[in-house]
């Protein structure tokens, strides 16, 4: 039985449809990944499993009493709000502060716990969110680009702490990325979004996908995708440039060659 | 004890403190300042229909203040920056009101009281409305404070646990309501605002946690009324004002020991 299943899920925002037919599932203890350009409905999907979004068709099935735990994109907290971290760990519910040091512990951040959240660096921050998601001994732990804004070190240090979680809670982690790299080494499947499931599959499977590829590029596996990863942080949906049809277009405007793609499937 | 004019004036003040200091730091936390002040000019506008029809000043100012409050809500993000719209919305609410009492010609009325409060004038009843109001939203706040919290912080983070952000955002609009109706007669439709957000920002620089700010932001309301009220006295000073100067004044001191301290 999954956790969670869409059926055939479609989400629209103001006119126009964002999701259309999603079918997937995330069984117990694996770590999904979403790829997916901008605006590929990677954290809509997200958003419609908690409730954020209406469903506009479809179903969203919750396994009975499946807890989730969120860690949002990025949480702006207003210099106005006075705000300890052990305050918010307890929000919404007042949490056992013996519970709430364990958490921190285990994301990584066990002396923080007094505190001020605006003080706090990046990767101090989402790892504080990361504990306060924990706190509801989520079955299921979702991460909307949870390393946003962290540099490589800082990153590669987050999802080494979130295989660690999964090891000790035995959770299951969708999350969404745009580190191809890291999704390669670290998912048990890969979930390739836009607009709709283009492919899925483990991520061997996915990336020598022909939709996959033709969002991608070829390169994402090698030596050369990590080299070029790692000096081209504006890319960040980890666009690797081909060096095949697409080369000029990427290296002209650094984004995704997605009428490339677009051109590719449709005609 | 209540026969004295001095003393409701200092509980209904108090009253209003109490109420508005929490409410003032959602109006902080949340950027609401336009928005607290669009709902209270609105205000004014229900003052006039509710002499017009003669029923309760404070139900009609309530009511206008809400239907505000739910205007703007609605309105927002379609096409207008939200800074645009209640400008629009709080100044031509506020002329509207203006224009509309100036119909009212068979009752006369201290269109000062309304516009800049009338403290020194409030009776048993007025006592009894406003303390009922400030239950009401102390109530409403202690009640929903964490799902209120959560949703200030961010929206998906309250929708996964459960908590719907719109919802919260009611309770909130309507707290503001009561609020306003409660404070009109002790700070004026055009001072309202202020009572709101200068003491929660006063409190800010010695606060740790939301409810901390919250209790400071309290005792600064309070000091500001009874402060208010002595120096209106001892001047013949407007007493609406005179409270919120003095709010004003702690909120220069705290902003100048912050900056102090850290220099």
């Amino acid at each position: 039985m999954s956790l969670i299943e869409a059926r055939d899920l479609s989400v629209r925002y103001g006119g126009h449809t964002v999701l259309s037919h999603v079918d997937m599932s995330i069984d117990k203890g694996e770590i999904v990944t979403i790829v997916g350009p901008n605006g590929s409905g990677k954290s809509t999907l997200l958003r419609a499993i908690i409730g954020a979004v209406p469903v506009a068709s479809g179903r969203l099935i919750r396994d009975a009493g499946v807890s989730i735990g969120y860690v949002p994109q990025k949480l702006a907290i207003d210099p106005t709000l006075p705000m300890t971290v052990a305050r918010f760990m307890s929000l919404p519910r007042r949490q056992h502060p013996a519970d709430v040091a364990a958490a921190l512990e285990q994301a990584g951040v066990p002396d923080l716990s007094t505190r001020q959240m605006t003080d706090l660096s990046g990767g101090q921050f989402q790892r504080v969110l990361l504990a306060r998601a924990l706190l509801a001994k989520p079955d299921l732990l979702l991460l909307d680009e949870a390393t946003q804004g962290l540099d490589q070190p800082g990153s590669a240090a987050f999802y080494r702490q979130i295989e660690d979680v999964r090891r000790r809670l035995g959770c299951a982690v969708l999350m969404v990325s745009h580190e191809l790299h890291v999704v390669m080494s670290a998912s048990d499947r890969v979930i390739c979004l836009n607009g709709h499931v283009c492919c899925q599959g483990t991520p061997e499977i996915v990336a020598s996908a022909p939709e996959y590829r033709a969002l991608f590029g070829t390169g994402t596996q090698g030596a050369l995708a990590l080299y070029r990863h790692d000096h081209n942080h504006s890319h960040d949906d980890g666009c690797d440039h081909d060096h095949g049809h697409a080369h000029d277009h990427a290296h002209d405007t650094g984004v995704i060659p997605l009428h490339q793609a677009t051109r590719d499937k449709v005609h | 004890m209540l026969d004295d004019f001095l003393i409701r004036a200092t509980l209904a003040g108090l009253g209003v403190a109490l109420a508005a200091a929490p409410m003032g730091c959602f109006v902080v936390w949340r950027r609401m300042a336009y928005f607290g002040d669009a709902t209270a000019h609105a205000s004014i506008l229900g003052v006039a229909i509710a002499l017009a029809l003669s029923v309760s000043v404070f139900l009609g100012a309530m009511a206008m203040a809400l239907l505000m409050a739910l205007a703007v809500t609605a309105l927002s993000g379609r096409g207008y920056a939200v800074d645009t719209l209640l400008g629009v919305l709080a100044h031509s609410a506020l002329a509207f009101g203006l224009v509309a009492v100036s119909f009212l010609s068979g009752v006369r009325i201290d269109l000062m009281a309304y516009l800049f409060g009338d403290i020194l004038a409030v009776g048993k009843t007025d006592l009894a409305l406003i303390w009922g109001g400030a239950a009401l939203v102390l109530a409403l706040l202690t009640w929903r404070w964490s799902a209120l919290l959560t949703a200030t912080l961010n929206p998906d983070l309250a929708h996964a646990s459960g908590i719907d952000p719109r919802r919260e955002q009611l309770v909130l609009t309507l707290a503001l309501a009561v609020v306003v109706a409660v404070a009109i007669k002790v700070v004026g439709v055009l001072l309202i605002a202020a009572l709101l957000i200068i003491p929660a920002a006063a409190a800010r620089p010695f606060a740790r946690t939301p409810e901390g700010m919250a209790v400071i932001a309290v005792l600064v309301a309070g000091l500001s009324v009874l402060g208010g009220l002595q120096a209106s006295l001892m001047f013949d000073t407007p007493t609406g004002p005179s409270i919120v100067c003095i709010a004003a004044l702690i909120f220069a001191g705290s902003a100048l020991g912050t900056s102090l301290r850290r220099a």
